[in-house]
């Protein structure tokens, strides 16, 4: 037993989190930045934050993540980190030569007070920021919110740069929130068959699923670029995908620039992505063409397939709102269900979104935010499951409970395959799908016995 | 990859120039004393490099945090003892289960290794203090697992608003008598790299728990195992050659370690260190206190563990003990040179650079030579002027502010409990003999003459030595491993090993052959270049056309 200290039963915590299914700001600020084209994210802070996010982002990548800091040591933590930050973006600029420089917080220099804009205004007075190249910031302290809120902000960061007035350019803004380079490809490529010009961003694709040729881009040919981020202002319309990861950054588009904003779930699953297509066409005033229908059906044939498999199983899920929102719906479509479902991001509206999706279950589900895996793991003592889905941290449940365990969500630290292989989407839909009956069925296969271990399933 | 260009007209002094071409001119300055070309061999004294001064910032460094070296590498693999981390929730989720630490459970059954507990502060604890909130959870872990020991970690904003996480440690260490509770004040900004951090936790260790346990431990030939981490299992490999010779280690500071382990380390009659930068002041002050004398080892190489062995040997004087270490070598050695054999003819020749930590860096050069491989440049992330020139600087070394922030304990000879492990005379007699105590010559010297030294090598002069160099493997940690590789160089971490190890000891040193094999071996670097793109002047068409 790998968590042997965890008591099946469960007693109330105030205090101690255990195992959390959330972490800080910051990495979500890097992560948004990493999908502007030619950007270099710069954690404001001491060098630990740094070093920590993009350890557990090469991690999940497999891919190279460049991000400088300011290198606090005592003396900035007293007296301010604007010496640090010059320093800093001066150097940046001089040595990288990237476009743009991506500052975010820490809960270091976010309790010292230290002012992004009037840094990067001072910096600018003070000729460190070359023609033509930008420094943009995001307040991300690690004490609100979680990874999530991080991105979120630095994408509200990216909609800032927008300015108001801008001419109309019929395209649409799509925000796709936090999901891997091959989500962002899939987006762009379902937006492509659908006939809708899109900006899409942030957009990691190309950028941290980049070919390995012998050479080294610090800054891959992906990623929206400035001055598209510019012209987001023009946009006939904007869809955020996902209420934490993407709204803020959408209704600030729809408040100050006038584009108007469709927030909906990301688009995982069957009626999530049909609800993706559905709002995109009426945006962007086009007749969906019969690719996508071909696409759909064939997502629809494979769950009537399989349906057998699916149908009643329970599944205990752990991760990030936006995704689960999809996901348990998802499941729900599957006749699945999901009776344990926590998040470690705060935010009640979840539990009532969770609340809503699994009403038809015959059973109540087990449902919170600002949870950690601890709980999760006595729930499941209490209540076993047959899938458990989630980052890699889940490996340790999974083995303990013996329980099929699916590898989705922030981090992947242990398998790869997840920044090629795209899970939104009708061909996402699949091959959630195929992996989840692989696993049932594997299972299958292991526990039958001999007599009735059978070759046709 | 062909390797047509590889080591090339470049000297020493280009390759410096062309490392500090780019920067600015401050910039320029400050690296080009922290980037060496070597002339140690042969010399009396080797040049003065600097090391453990402040990262630029802006500047893509290695390096990570004072909390990291803290819990992360001394802490992080004790198993029986519940670490908190008083801070917001990222510092502890970072920290969970990515060193690569493995862990027994022991005869006890307890091990938190795959736990991470933190109080996850709120912007309103930072607001009000998190004292309260502290305090709450360090009684909710006590009641959940009534665990031997708990101890407390700060991050950066818990010593801005000036929490008293000691205070804290104290009011419930008195108010649990079975629970010893202590904390470090390791905030992330304190220092300039992880080694301040591992200083801080070696400190509150050495004053909370070395001495704690009365009773000695059985076992003949007593040592205590300094500076390794049990890194892919390395301290499993280094137990069961020590248990094979019949050598006792009754704590290893800190790889899967337990409490009672560091409670005990003062009935050690030797230590021996191996990671000298993480701990070589915890040596001094066994000896100083306890009387304890302790040698360098390493058990990163064949040779160099068998090597060490003999050493141990040679301190304890036994015969018995001697013929069986030579034994043990005798017997561990054919199957290791079977390896080292088949290797050698992929291998010979080919060159490495090492860029880690503050000891590994010059360890793995040992096992890279066994392979006949090279280490044409190397430098260490967060060491000390002693860790590259010897330890005959140590007392020459500046204290600067930011060392300064970092407790010194001063420690005396225990009135009950020190005890002369040998006589100034038996030292004397090991000494004569060649035995060395107290003593590291440092990377330099290991190291050829005209080969670069860099300290906190950062991404940027990463990428040009791999242009210029063009070594056959890369080592450093995860964050370098992919840039590296995008080079078409293979990178292999030593930090968590990637997906490897152990590497220490004799079977370590098997597996390390058969990895570095695989990788400077493998077929995957063959294929950066399409065909087409190899000919990209071809133009003739095929006979169906």
């Amino acid at each position: 037993m790998l968590l042997r200290h965890t008591p099946t039963e469960i007693t109330e915590r105030k205090s101690l989190m255990i195992n959390p299914a959330k972490t800080c700001q910051p990495i979500g600020a890097m992560y948004a930045a990493l999908g502007i084209h030619g950007c270099l994210p710069h954690s404001h802070g001491s060098q630990g934050c740094c070093a920590y996010h993009r350890s557990t982002l090469t991690r999940h990548y497999k891919e190279p993540i460049s991000a400088a800091t300011s290198s606090f040591t005592e003396g900035a933590s007293v007296f301010g980190g604007q010496a640090n930050l010059l320093q800093a973006i001066d150097n940046i600029f001089t040595v990288y030569e990237p476009e743009v420089i991506a500052v975010h917080t820490t809960c270091l220099s976010e309790t010292i007070g230290d002012d992004l804009k009037q840094i990067a205004h001072k910096a600018e007075k003070e000729g460190k920021i070359p023609e033509g190249k930008f420094v943009i910031g995001a307040p991300t302290p690690s004490y609100v919110g979680s990874h999530v809120t991080g991105f979120s902000n630095m994408v509200k960061a990216m909609a800032q740069l927008a300015t108001p007035g801008t001419k109309k350019n019929g395209k649409v803004n799509v925000i796709p929130g936090w999901v891997e380079p091959s989500d962002m490809e899939e987006i762009k490529r379902l937006a492509s068959v659908v006939g809708v010009d899109i900006t899409l961003f942030p957009d990691t694709s190309g950028v941290l699923n980049a070919p390995l040729t012998g050479e080294y881009k610090m800054f891959p040919d992906g990623g929206v670029t400035m001055k598209e981020l510019k012209d987001t202002g023009g946009a006939i319309g904007t869809l955020a995908l996902g209420e934490w990861c993407s709204a803020d950054a959408a209704r600030w588009l729809d408040s100050k620039c006038k584009v108007p904003c469709t927030i909906l779930d990301m688009p995982f699953g069957l009626n999530a992505t049909d609800r993706f297509i559905d709002v995109l066409r009426t945006v962007a005033g086009v007749t969906v063409p019969e690719a996508i229908d071909v696409e759909r059906g064939q997502l629809v044939d494979m769950i009537s397939d399989m349906h057998q498999y699916f149908y009643g199983k329970k599944v205990a899920i752990y991760g990030d709102p936006d995704q689960l929102i999809s996901m348990c719906e998802f499941l729900r479509a599957l006749d699945m269900q999901p009776v344990h479902v926590i998040t470690g991001t705060p935010g009640k509206e979840f539990e009532r979104r969770i609340k809503e999706i699994t009403a038809d279950m015959p059973c109540e589900v087990n449902v919170k935010a600002k949870s950690d895996m601890f709980q999760l793991h006595q729930w499941i003592k209490n209540e076993p499951v047959d899938l458990l889905i989630g980052n890699s941290y889940g490996k340790y449940i999974a083995r303990d409970e013996d329980i099929p365990f699916l590898r989705w969500g922030f981090p992947i630290l242990d398998r790869q395959g997840h920044q090629y292989f795209p899970t939104v989407g009708y061909k996402g839909g699949l091959r959630l799908l195929e992996k989840i009956l692989g696993l049932l069925l594997d299972r299958k296969d292991r526990d039958e016995p001999e007599e009735s271990f059978e070759l046709v399933l | 990859m062909t390797k047509t260009t590889k080591m090339v007209q470049w000297s020493p002094t280009d390759i410096k120039d062309e490392l500090l071409k780019k920067y600015p001119p401050k910039v320029a300055r400050k690296r080009a004393k922290q980037i060496m070309i070597n002339e140690a061999v042969g010399a009396d004294t080797s040049p003065e490099i600097v090391a453990n001064v402040r990262t630029i910032p802006g500047i893509i460094t290695m390096r990570g945090c004072t909390y990291a070296g803290c819990k992360g590498v001394i802490m992080g693999p004790t198993r029986d003892i519940v670490n908190i981390v008083h801070g917001p929730v990222g510092c502890s989720f970072y920290a969970w289960l990515t060193r690569r630490n493995q862990t027994d459970a022991g005869k006890d059954g307890e091990n938190y290794i795959p736990y991470c507990f933190t109080t996850d502060m709120q912007d309103q604890d930072i607001i009000f203090g998190g004292e309260k909130k502290l305090e709450a959870a360090v009684i909710e872990a006590y009641e959940l697992f009534h665990p031997k020991g708990i101890c407390i970690f700060a991050t950066c904003p818990v010593g801005l608003i000036g929490d008293d996480i000691h205070a804290v440690a104290r009011k419930l260490s008195a108010q649990y008598e079975d629970c010893n509770i202590f904390a470090f004040s390791c905030e992330g900004y304190k220092g300039v790299s992880q080694s301040a951090g591992h200083h801080i936790a070696n400190n509150q260790v050495f004053t909370h728990l070395v001495g704690e346990n009365k009773t000695s431990p059985e076992g003949e030939y007593k040592i205590n195992l300094l500076g390794e981490y049990n890194i892919g299992g390395d301290g499993f490999e280094i137990d069961r050659i020590f248990k094979k010779c019949g050598i006792t280690n009754i704590s290893t500071f800190s790889g899967n370690s337990s409490y009672d382990q560091f409670a005990s380390a003062q009935h050690a009659d030797l230590s021996c260190v191996m990671c000298h930068r993480s701990i070589n002041y915890v040596a001094d002050m066994l000896e100083t206190k306890y009387g304890i004398p302790w040698i360098k080892v390493n058990f990163i190489g064949a040779r160099s563990t068998a090597k060490s062995l003999r050493k141990i040997g040679e301190y304890f004087g036994d015969p018995k003990l001697i013929k069986r270490i030579n034994d043990v070598i005798a017997e561990e050695m054919p199957e290791v040179e079977v390896v080292a054999n088949d290797v050698l003819p992929r291998t010979n020749g080919k060159t490495a650079m090492i860029f880690v930590g503050g000891s590994r860096a010059h360890s793995y050069q040992d096992l890279f030579a066994e392979m006949g491989m090279k280490t044409i440049s190397a430098g260490y992330e967060f060491a000390h002027r002693d860790d590259y020139e010897g330890r005959h600087v140590i007392p020459s070394l500046k204290v600067d502010s930011d060392s300064r922030n970092i407790e010194e304990l001063t420690v005396e000879a225990d009135e009950k409990y020190f005890k002369a492990r040998k006589t100034p005379d038996e030292i004397n007699a090991l000494e004569a003999a060649g035995l060395k105590f107290k003593h590291y010559e440092g990377l330099n010297k290991d190291m050829d003459n005209g080969s670069i030294i860099v300290d906190d090598l950062n991404q940027y002069e990463a990428e040009k030595l791999v242009e210029i160099l063009k070594p056959d493997v890369f080592c450093a940690g995860i964050k370098e491993k992919f840039s590296i590789q995008k080079l078409g160089v293979p990178m292999k971490q030593l930090h968590s090993y990637d997906s490897g190890g152990p590497y220490a000891g004799f079977k370590g040193a098997v597996n390390f052959y058969k990895e570095i094999d695989r990788l400077v071996g493998s077929k995957v670097w063959g294929y950066m270049k399409a065909p087409w793109q190899k000919n990209p002047e071809l133009t003739a068409t095929f006979v169906w056309e």
